[in-house]
């Protein structure tokens, strides 16, 4: 954090001034670890087993917060006596069908509650889709109230299957798995139990290298658990924090350039499940009888529909839902990488993303480019992803030649961040409106000035038409004012749609909650409506922090609703009350009838903490008084998730794809769920169960420095910040510099399956070697910031990974791989090609065998 | 000369008041000249840092038409005035020497980039968006199912981008039926 978000930090080291205790968990030592009260390393890809420790730590001692958890949890809720764990199946659950590598759900619902499982062919499609994403947000969909039992004795109860599930995840287990000594592993396991409860509440801080594992979903998953049971959600000082990396990266998710998403996590649609406007409803939990929130889906999605086609979208058509473009699979940006390689994408745009050096397998990524009709890149700078076809290190190879590269290249320059106004989403969900200093210079144009024209011009040409598919692009509603010598569209009247607003009378919106299903309102993001509320761009708001409480209500504008902390209710007790003094949040005001506190309550403002749902209660009014977890079927935070997961209702340890070591916890090694691409270009270094893992003897992990920005396209190309962190390193301990000959400063190489990069080499006592499973592993470290582009430039460590995701959402396994690390420069041209042929031929990677990604004889054939 | 030996500020420092040197000790003629190009702008717009997502507070400062200085936003409850390494050189992210600020174009087959004024280039793009479009139209897949699309187009990139700026993006090319549509926060 203190590296990669230093400014937030300093929210860090003010609680420490007060006495608050830091625990700084990385492989890599870092400037955090520099300040943090304890340092503890370990293994690349074992924090799972980390985490289930201490979880198990705190079920063995009984240590969970039990009050909080028995209202707040699902822990006392009865699930299925068909539902077997990963002790009795070798590390996989009930419902795995090895043949498509996906699980059935049923076994895994609430007992009596089997037939809301999603159905087993589905869930292929599921993985396909990312659409565990969606769950994400929208969290179980139940139509009544699950079997519970409060004494938590039920063998089936979610509190005993989690208990039996942990057992194994014991702190010697933690020691051999992740190379955490028991005493430092029961010290952290100490300092997280005792400073949770009645009066104290831990952080977890994560940052986004968290979610780039096979398993990232259920790293996180696995945080929550350990939250929820230490009633650490929605409290002040508590809860999980993601630190995101790009200023509005949050933004980019509510209002989503993502295929599977529409703005406001609806779904994109596809044929099988939403072959009509009423099943996509329904399906995004607006059916009959739904609880919860999500029960006002048609709402949120009539209202985008109106905001897209305007007063073509009718109650009559549909809304013209017809006119969404349906998806049908995979269309991930790793999977159009790979089909710019076939030939099957011809024209790609890139939006101030630079995947030539910050997407996983560089080499894919430049070989797919060259092989594009045409690429439009907007950006400050010549980034290499426009400059691939001169200078990327496939030039040097020869396996790009520019005279034979037929992609057209237009490298179009973007107005930066001061040159135009509009709103960046932050990490807590916080837009923050920006004024606009000065135009652009020269020919420097914003995205909203690009797509607005863009639009205009393509609606030019198709005018006319009488082609039915030209009808959604003719039918658009595209007609904002513009403005200046440029004829730049007002970024506040987008934003005054995306709030919403009556269409008959222009008046914005205050709450999704005014939005119509009759069409009279539009709405582009009901998460976002309230940002324009009474005609003001609350965004905008810059009351001094120094003039306001330290929840800060007025700066900025927090969806939904300007709520600061998510979930808030559970800061108070089941009755309404702070659950103490110290820790008052929000609560009950028995005496004017409605909850209050330093923040938006994120309930119902009226409704009674002793309220209790009526039988047959649907949407909202299904959710009782001590329901804290809102925007949950149940009304419950998850420790056990019936639902959504595609990879387990539980996180379990499985080894990195590229790992050193057997799984010691279970025979099945790595996710089971896993989406692999085999490939030839997209060969991974063998894993734990296969022969050969000596030829990549080394673990490798990647981030950030301080000085850069991801990959350097807001940095390298910066006087100041290219002196600062001028070169390409490698990190290793002085015990792998002995092994390996390195001398500090001199050069070194590292060599995977995909590529050989190299680098000065960087001798430190803060990388230091584990003991696991009796055996020394060491781990290098690289920044991942650098290209063949900019005023520094070096080789970009992007390019040693292989392709292969997390099966919930598509995001790739970057944080963690084997490698070898050898002294000297790399070779140059056809030398480096035939030095990682030789790699991939010492480790058996030849040929069209893959080695088996089931390492148990467990789970069904179909 | 005893008059400018008494004036050093190291010796101004351990005789006058202001002992630790961050005032009147360390002035001098030309300090006294100075100004500070914050308080000579012509004016200051509130902003953002667009680095990461902390969201720190910015005002940047613009004098006849140039930014002068960046400077970190006291008033932020988030940030309180502080700006880290990259906060603090984003003025550099706008005025770098390197940055682009005319089209560049590579035909197919080119060694060099070439020259193109923005209206060319935005027709030569709309253009293709539109036979891209039109040669990779489906209007079923292979399974016989409605789609309504092109897999013939794909975009990345909108973390660094603003909100409206994502929603038009995405709204345009939903309309269009280009469906591989991603961000960063894929990866």
């Amino acid at each position: 954090m203190a590296e990669a978000h230093p400014v937030g930090f300093q929210w860090v080291v003010e609680a420490m001034n007060r006495g608050a205790t830091v625990i700084h968990v990385d492989p890599r030592f870092t400037r955090t670890s520099a300040l943090a009260d304890e340092y503890v390393p370990l293994r690349a890809g074992t924090d799972i087993a980390f985490l289930g420790g201490i979880i198990n730590y705190v079920l063995t001692h009984e240590l969970d917060f039990r009050e909080y958890v028995l209202a707040y949890t699902n822990a006392a809720s009865i699930i299925s006596e068909d539902f077997q764990d990963t002790d009795d199946l070798e590390g996989l659950f009930s419902g795995f069908n090895r043949e498509t590598r996906t699980y059935d759900e049923t076994s895994w619902q609430y007992a009596g509650r089997e037939d809301h499982a999603e159905p087993a062919q589905e869930t292929k499609q599921e993985r396909q889709t990312a659409q565990p994403l969606q769950h994400e947000s929208h969290g179980i969909s139940l139509q009544d109230e699950p079997p519970r039992d409060d004494t938590l004795q039920h063998p089936n109860c979610v509190y005993q299957i989690l208990k039996r599930h942990y057992a194994r995840y014991t702190p010697e287990m933690v020691a051999e798995t992740c190379g955490v000594p028991v005493e430092q592993f029961l010290e952290v396991c100490r300092a997280w139990t005792e400073n949770s409860g009645r009066d104290r509440t831990t952080a977890l801080v994560y940052s986004v290298g968290w979610t780039q594992h096979s398993v990232g979903v259920q790293y996180i998953r696995a945080g929550a658990i350990l939250q929820l049971l230490l009633g650490n959600m929605g409290r002040p000082g508590g809860g999980i924090l993601a630190l995101r990396g790009h200023a509005s990266i949050q933004g980019s998710t509510d209002i989503p350039t993502l295929f599977n998403l529409l703005p406001g996590y609806l779904v994109m649609p596809n044929p099988a499940d939403h072959g009509s406007f009423r099943e996509w409803i329904e399906d995004m939990g607006g059916g009959a009888g739904a609880k919860g929130f999500w029960a006002n889906a048609e709402a949120y999605g009539v209202n985008l529909l109106k905001a897209y086609w305007g007063e073509k979208a009718t109650a009559d058509n549909d809304f013209c839902f017809d006119y969404l473009p349906r998806i049908t699979g995979d269309h991930g940006t790793y999977r159009s990488v790979l089909d710019m390689i076939d030939g099957k994408v011809k024209g790609y745009f890139l939006l101030g993303q630079n995947p030539a050096v910050g997407s996983a397998h560089g080499k894919a990524q430049r070989l797919g480019m060259a092989n594009l009709d045409w690429l439009v890149v907007r950006d400050l700078f010549e980034i290499e992803s426009a400059s691939f076809w001169k200078n990327s290190p496939e030039v040097e190879t020869g396996e790009i030649v520019p005279e034979e590269c037929a992609t057209e290249v237009f490298l179009l320059p973007a107005a930066g961040h001061a040159e135009k106004e509009g709103t960046f989403t932050q990490t807590q969900r916080m837009l923050q409106w920006r004024e606009k200093a000065l135009e652009p210079p020269g020919d420097c144009r914003s995205e909203l000035w690009f797509f607005y024209h863009l639009g205009r011009m393509v609606r030019e040409r198709l005018a006319g038409s009488t082609d039915a598919r030209d009808r959604p692009v003719l039918d658009l509603a595209w007609d904002y004012p513009v403005d200046g010598p440029h004829e730049e569209p007002s970024a506040e009247a987008v934003l005054r749609e995306i709030n919403g607003y009556e269409v008959a009378t222009g008046r914005p919106l205050a709450s999704f909650t005014e939005m119509r299903t009759d069409g009279s309102t539009l709405g582009g993001c009901w998460i976002y409506t309230g940002v324009f509320a009474d005609g003001v761009n609350q965004a905008a708001r810059r009351k001094p922090g120094s003039e306001q409480g330290p929840v800060a209500l007025e700066w900025g504008w927090v969806w939904p609703a300007n709520r600061r902390i998510l979930y808030n209710r559970a800061s108070a007790d089941p009755e309404g009350r702070p659950w103490s003094e110290r820790k008052a949040y929000v609560w009950w005001d028995e005496e004017q009838g409605r909850w209050t506190g330093h923040d938006v309550p994120d309930f119902e403002v009226a409704k009674s903490p002793s309220y209790r749902a009526p039988a047959g209660a649907s949407g909202v009014e299904a959710l009782s008084g001590d329901d804290a977890f809102i925007m949950m079927g149940d009304g419950k935070g998850a420790l056990f998730v019936p639902q959504g997961l595609l990879d387990g209702p539980l996180p379990t340890h499985y080894e990195p794809v590229e790992s050193l070591f057997r799984n010691p916890l279970y025979a099945q090694q790595a996710n089971p769920t896993r989406l692999e691409y085999r490939r030839e270009e997209n060969r991974m270094n063998p894993g734990g169960a296969d022969a050969h893992t000596d030829v990549f003897p080394f673990v490798f992990t990647t981030s950030r420095l301080t000085e850069h920005h991801t990959a350097g396209g807001m940095s390298r190309y910066l006087q100041y910040l290219s002196e600062l962190q001028p070169e390409m390193f490698v990190e290793v301990s002085p015990a792998l510099a002995e092994e390996r000959g390195l001398e500090h400063l001199g050069w070194c190489h590292v060599v995977t399956a995909r590529a050989a990069i190299e680098g000065r080499v960087m001798v430190t006592e803060r990388l230091r070697p584990l003991r696991v499973e009796g055996r020394t592993v060491h781990q290098a470290w690289l920044p991942y910031h650098w290209g063949s582009g900019g005023m520094v430039t070096g080789d970009s460590a992007n390019d040693l990974l292989g392709i292969v995701l997390d099966p919930n959402v598509l995001i790739q396994e970057s944080k963690v791989g084997t490698c070898d690390v050898r002294s000297g420069r790399r070779p140059r041209g056809q030398a480096l090609l035939d030095l990682v042929a030789e790699y991939r031929r010492r480790a058996g990677l030849v040929g069209a065998t893959y080695p088996p990604v089931l390492t148990t004889g467990k789970g069904t054939e179909q | 000369m005893a008059k400018t030996f008494l004036n050093w500020p190291v010796l101004r420092q351990l005789t006058g008041s202001d002992v630790l040197g961050r005032g009147a000790a360390a002035k001098s003629a030309r300090s006294e000249e100075l100004t500070a190009r914050t308080s000579t702008a012509d004016r200051v717009a509130r902003s953002v840092c667009p680095y990461c997502a902390v969201g720190c507070g910015q005002r940047i400062y613009v004098k006849d038409e140039q930014i002068v200085q960046i400077e970190g936003d006291p008033d932020s409850p988030i940030s309180r005035g502080r700006l880290c390494p990259k906060g603090s050189a984003s003025k550099n992210l706008l005025t770098s020497p390197m940055r682009q600020t005319t089209v560049r174009y590579r035909r197919p087959y080119g060694t060099e980039w070439e020259e193109l004024d923005l209206d060319t280039a935005m027709e030569m793009i709309a253009d293709r968006v539109v036979s891209t479009r039109r040669e990779t139209w489906q209007d079923e897949d292979e399974d016989g199912h409605r789609v309504r699309r092109t897999m013939g187009i794909a975009s990345l990139g909108g973390a660094t981008l603003d909100n409206e700026e994502n929603y038009l993006i995405k709204k345009l090319f939903t309309a269009l039926g280009a469906i591989q549509i991603e961000n960063q926060a894929r990866i």
